[in-house]
């Protein structure tokens, strides 16, 4: 648990840390660290510099509603997410998720941003952010890139973030009134990480039918996926328990599950789906009753 | 004066204000002027040959002073002794070097260790040092070690066994002639214990007078003396041990480990102090590992429930070297209880040690017992379910009267004292069972699944007495010391041989003591863990401490009341058989009025202007107490689950405990020490497990993987105890430290096979993952 040595330094601007950023071989930023940090005591990242970011909360710390977009700063912390009214009332399912971020201590210091930079494959942000369309908003020296989540996360730890980009917001797109949006969630006992993870919402039109709905699944493999085999099973037709089954029944269907010590391939397919109906009972819980 | 806090009250944690506002001091926070820190470079492979080792570029690195290898320490660091050797076992004590010499056995073997002058640069330089390793064949299964072909770890152990060792009355003949036998096999997964804090070493030298002061986190500073005074060649006189504020053990403190040697000789070699910490990576693998059994189990009976006969045939994986208890625990500490809490009267253990590629096993919280009362316990659920009957009724049928006491079993021991009926019908009672079997039945109806699990058991605590350590091969004795000096102002210093590193004897000690001599426990100061104040212990393991620590303690502060006695008749001008202590004042027997208080007679020792004859100045207790007999606390545990059929997952309901460990000093700390061990218990039962690869490199190395038992994974555990005093101790104890994890166990592993009844599903490995109790369900039977 011993680091090897690194150069520290702390950003003064959003600027200052994109140059520095560059300049640097090898360096990386410092959010909350809670992800970074561990690696590096483990000696799996050795990076030679740490660009401290904590001098920038002015600038990207907060929650605010933009129209029909949800915008969080990158150093926003799970925690502030979680108890943010304007998450609970516009995205209840980003608050849920945010809740069940690591532990307390994780939450605390652990920022929005960090998250989607790191994109480890069994967090889960990524859920929410493929659900409601999240744009991931990145700064470089050559300007502003808007990147929508579902052509981010490429892998375990792989997204299309730039070399020496640094991203300063989420953007999540906010469901009509009325959607009822959730995030139903199995952690690993020891690590906290979701074995699966599901992201729902969706509503249903004057006809009683599913008019939208949102599926993604964050932990069952390499990388978060939209299950949109589930979204079309469900599409157009009315929530019963049977017609949400058999949507759930497809929702390893876009994923490219793995299995681990904790939790084969096969039982992962099986959690999947059996969380899917569960975050889907619960989104259509008012016709259901 | 204020109220006396003596035996039997809930006095809070003197220890904790210390402990919970980090103003603890711990082997970590111990620094020293010009101190140096060292770094022990680890095998990454589980079996190679070391064919050289280059350590030019990590002694050129910046800051480092030394680097020792296995060669360099030949003739200086002796090989770590393992000091308990099960008579009539054929236990090979194969030599373990401090680091390697020509090879290496498991994951984590120490090769070198780097001193430098801070701990960053230690730790880059261990990077430094170039080893060149031939890898070797290697297993981490014990059954596969003892095979045909299998890598051999030990030249001199051939077929890679450390010892065979065999109990018991149980023949073959008894289980042919039976009328039901149920037989199964049981895998007690390996274990990895996980105190907070973890091992750490402090080592200073002092060139001038030859003298080593050693600080370590340690359960029993004066065994390590005593067995690092042989590995280092430093006179026992010439050595101290200290163990500051330990944060928990559980075990994996007893054993004499390699890296506190080297840490010593570094200081000596170098002299400069020399600190060594391990972080938790390292911990996974260079601290001790526990459990790891395969056992075959047989029981007979009869169809009315009465069970006959038991034995196990168990093969216990020992890792790659003997640790300083571990043959002990498998043995003694396993084999003789397996008849538990019932008339058996067959009984048998039939135990191979072997050697494989892993980290050592030794003590893990209950040691021995846990896997004997999990064995019986399941056997116990699954002979009921053989012959139809209610696994409580089997029990009720089956315990040992409460008239029966002492009782010899069939192992031998002589059990001391119970009332193993009334904890149990408290706990159903508790529990209110029936009822709860109505609800389960409704509950099945609409597809819910809930269980109720018991256990009964009994364990063998207070560990002494030294004679019996002998008997069985302990190579150290089991008595414990303690000093009781009253200072003339009447307040008192304890220094006790016991080592707590989390019980909370700073206050049950202190509460014995103000029993006795009826004075407020904060006047009484507990001191321990360090062989320069205190002449001998034994040390805190094997729920000794206060049977066999308290007693000493007691007896001590009798000596102290029997002194002061005589004073105060002298006082008083009476004889001392005409004066009794009562209340904290010395009084002539009938004549209240005629009476002296303690503190008089306290200062009048010290002043000693005017003590009778015969009496020398000075108020002190001392006593070296050696028990009679072990201890045996026992007891029932009841868990409710439901396991949700969708998943696989287990939820706890509810969890109760009656326990009896005799007279009680503290109820608040015996319940702690009860919560810990139920949680550590169920940490067996549902989420812990090391995992090796067919290359024995461990895969669950860090809490990413390994999962630790945590707070909201609980209920509210309801906890009660019955006191059936021990007849072997002047204060009528028995241990507590173990009851829980001993219990927690087969009571949950029960719990989850009630609920999966339905679905034919008889038994699932260890930990009860929610991936396997969701196959078992699919397969109607047992998931691996």
């Amino acid at each position: 648990m011993i680091p090897s040595a690194f150069a520290y330094s702390r950003a003064t601007s959003l600027q200052d840390a994109l140059i520095q950023l560059q300049s640097h071989e090898d360096a990386k930023l410092l959010a909350g660290g809670h992800s970074l940090l561990p690696l590096m005591k483990m000696r799996l990242a050795t990076p030679s510099k740490l660009v401290d970011l904590g001098g920038l909360k002015e600038e990207l710390r907060g929650v605010r509603r933009e129209g029909d977009r949800l915008i969080v700063g990158a150093l926003t912390t799970h925690s502030e997410v979680a108890h943010s009214k304007v998450v609970q009332e516009s995205l209840p399912a980003l608050s849920e998720a945010a809740r069940q971020v690591g532990d307390l201590q994780v939450r605390n210091r652990g920022t929005v941003g960090g998250n989607i930079a790191h994109a480890d494959p069994a967090s889960d942000l990524p859920a929410i952010a493929l659900a409601f369309d999240a744009e991931i908003v990145v700064a470089t020296l050559d300007g502003t890139e808007v990147i929508p989540a579902h052509e981010y996360f490429l892998g375990p730890l792989l997204t299309a973030l730039p070399e020496h980009g640094l991203v300063t917001h989420v953007s999540f797109v906010l469901p009509d009134p009325g959607t009822q949006t959730v995030y139903e969630k199995y952690p690993h006992p020891a690590s906290g990480y979701a074995v699966v993870g599901v992201a729902a919402a969706g509503g249903v039109g004057t006809d009683g039918t599913v008019s939208h709905i949102r599926v993604a699944i964050t932990g069952a493999g390499e990388v978060a996926y939209r299950a949109s085999a589930v979204e079309s099973a469900l599409a157009g037709q009315t929530p019963t328990e049977e017609t949400i089954r058999a949507a759930a029944a497809q929702a390893a269907a876009d994923g490219d599950i793995a299995g681990d010590l904790f939790a084969s391939e096969e039982y992962r397919r099986h959690l999947c789906q059996v969380y899917t109906a569960r975050a889907l009972r619960r989104v259509f819980a008012s016709q259901l009753a | 004066m204020a109220e006396v806090q003596g035996i039997g009250v809930r006095v809070k944690r003197k220890e904790d204000p210390r402990l919970i506002t980090g103003e603890g001091r711990y082997t970590e926070d111990i620094q020293l002027p010009g101190m140096l820190y060292a770094e022990v470079v680890r095998s990454p492979h589980a079996h190679a040959r070391i064919k050289r080792i280059d350590t030019t570029a990590a002694l050129s690195s910046p800051g480092v002073v030394a680097v020792f290898t296995g060669a360099d320490i030949e003739g200086h660091v002796a090989p770590i002794p393992t000091a308990w050797l099960p008579p009539d076992s054929d236990i090979k004590t194969t030599a373990h070097p401090a680091l390697a010499v020509d090879r290496v056995r498991y994951v984590g073997d120490g090769v070198a260790m780097v001193v430098a002058d801070d701990r960053y640069r230690a730790r880059d330089a261990a990077e430094l040092v170039k080893v060149e390793y031939e890898p070797l064949p290697a297993t981490a299964d014990q059954e596969l070690a003892m095979g045909e072909g299998a890598p051999l770890l030990h030249d001199d152990a051939p077929g890679n066994i450390a010892f065979h060792w065999r109990a018991g009355n149980a023949t073959d003949e008894v289980f042919e002639q039976a009328e039901v036998v149920v037989r199964h096999r049981f895998r007690q997964q390996r274990l990895i214990p996980n105190p907070m804090e973890m091992r750490a070493a402090v080592a200073e030298y002092n060139r001038s007078t030859g003298d080593l002061t050693l600080y370590s986190t340690s359960q029993n500073p004066h065994i390590h003396r005593f067995l690092l005074s042989g590995v280092l060649g430093i006179p026992e006189h010439k050595l101290r041990v200290i163990a500051t504020d330990v944060g928990g053990g559980f075990g994996a403190k007893i054993a004499c480990y390699p890296d506190e040697a080297l840490v010593c000789h570094a200081a000596r070699v170098l002299n400069r102090p020399v600190k060594w910490s391990e972080d938790r990576s390292e911990h996974f693998l260079a601290t001790t590992h526990g459990r790891d059994h395969i056992e075959d189990v047989e029981i007979a009976g009869k169809q009315d429930g009465t069970i006959t006969a038991i034995r196990v045939r168990a093969i216990a994986n020992m890792g790659a070297y003997l640790s300083t208890a571990a043959p002990g625990v498998p043995t003694i500490l396993f084999g003789l209880i397996v008849p538990g809490p019932y008339r058996i009267p067959y009984a048998g253990a039939d135990v191979y040690g072997v050697f494989t590629n892993t980290t050592p096993t030794d003590a893990y919280r209950g040691a021995g017992r846990p896997e004997a009362t999990y064995l019986l316990e399941r056997m116990v659920d699954l002979f009921a379910a053989e012959i139809g009957m209610d696994a409580v009724a089997v029990r009720q049928k089956n315990l040992i009267p409460s008239d029966q006491f002492p009782y010899e079993t069939a192992m031998g021991l002589s059990y001391d004292s119970g009332n193993y009926q009334l904890a149990l019908h408290n706990a159903l009672e508790t529990a209110d069972y029936e009822t709860l079997r109505a609800t389960q039945a409704e509950l099945r109806k609409e597809g819910k699944y809930l269980g109720v699990g018991v256990t009964t058991y009994v364990e063998i605590c207070g560990l002494g007495p030294s004679q019996v350590a002998g008997a069985v091969g302990f190579q150290g004795g089991l008595w414990e010391s303690s000093t009781v000096r009253v200072h003339p102002t009447g307040k008192v210093t304890v220094f006790t041989g016991a080592s707590p590193h989390g019980q909370g004897e700073e206050t049950t000690f202190a509460q014995i003591v103000a029993d006795k001599l009826h004075i407020p426990v904060e006047d009484v100061e507990i001191v321990h863990g360090d062989t320069a104040r205190i002449s001998m212990g034994w040390g805190t393991y094997g729920s000794r401490t206060t049977p066999v620590g308290g007693s000493a303690l007691a007896v001590a502060t009798d000596r102290v009341v029997e002194k002061a006695k005589k004073i105060a008749a002298h006082m008083l001008e009476a004889a001392p058989e005409d004066v009794e202590f009562v209340d904290g004042s010395f009084q002539v027997k009938g004549i209240p009025t005629k009476s002296t208080s303690f503190h008089d007679v306290t200062l009048q020792a010290y002043l000693a202007w005017n003590l009778p004859a015969g009496v020398e100045p000075a108020l002190e207790g001392q006593a070296f107490y050696d028990p009679t007999n072990f201890t045996y606390s026992f007891g029932t545990h009841i868990c409710v689950v439901e396991v949700e059929a969708e998943t696989g997952q287990i939820h706890l309901r509810r969890y109760i405990a009656v326990d009896d460990c005799g007279r009680v000093i503290n109820p608040m700390i015996a319940e702690g020490q009860v919560h810990g061990g139920i949680v550590q218990g169920i940490g067996q039962a549902l989420y812990e497990g090391a995992v090796y690869d067919d290359q024995a490199q461990l895969l669950t190395g860090s809490f990413m993987d390994y999962a630790m038992p945590r707070a909201n994974f609980f209920p509210r555990f309801e906890t009660s105890f019955t006191e059936t005093p021990s007849p072997h101790n002047p204060l009528g104890v028995k241990g507590i430290g173990e009851t829980g994890t001993i219990a927690a166990t087969p009571t949950v592993v029960n719990a989850v096979m009630d609920a999966l009844r339905p679905f034919g599903v008889k038994d699932i490995q260890m930990p009860l993952s929610p991936e396997r109790v969701w196959s078992a369900i699919r397969n109607g039977g047992s998931a691996e």
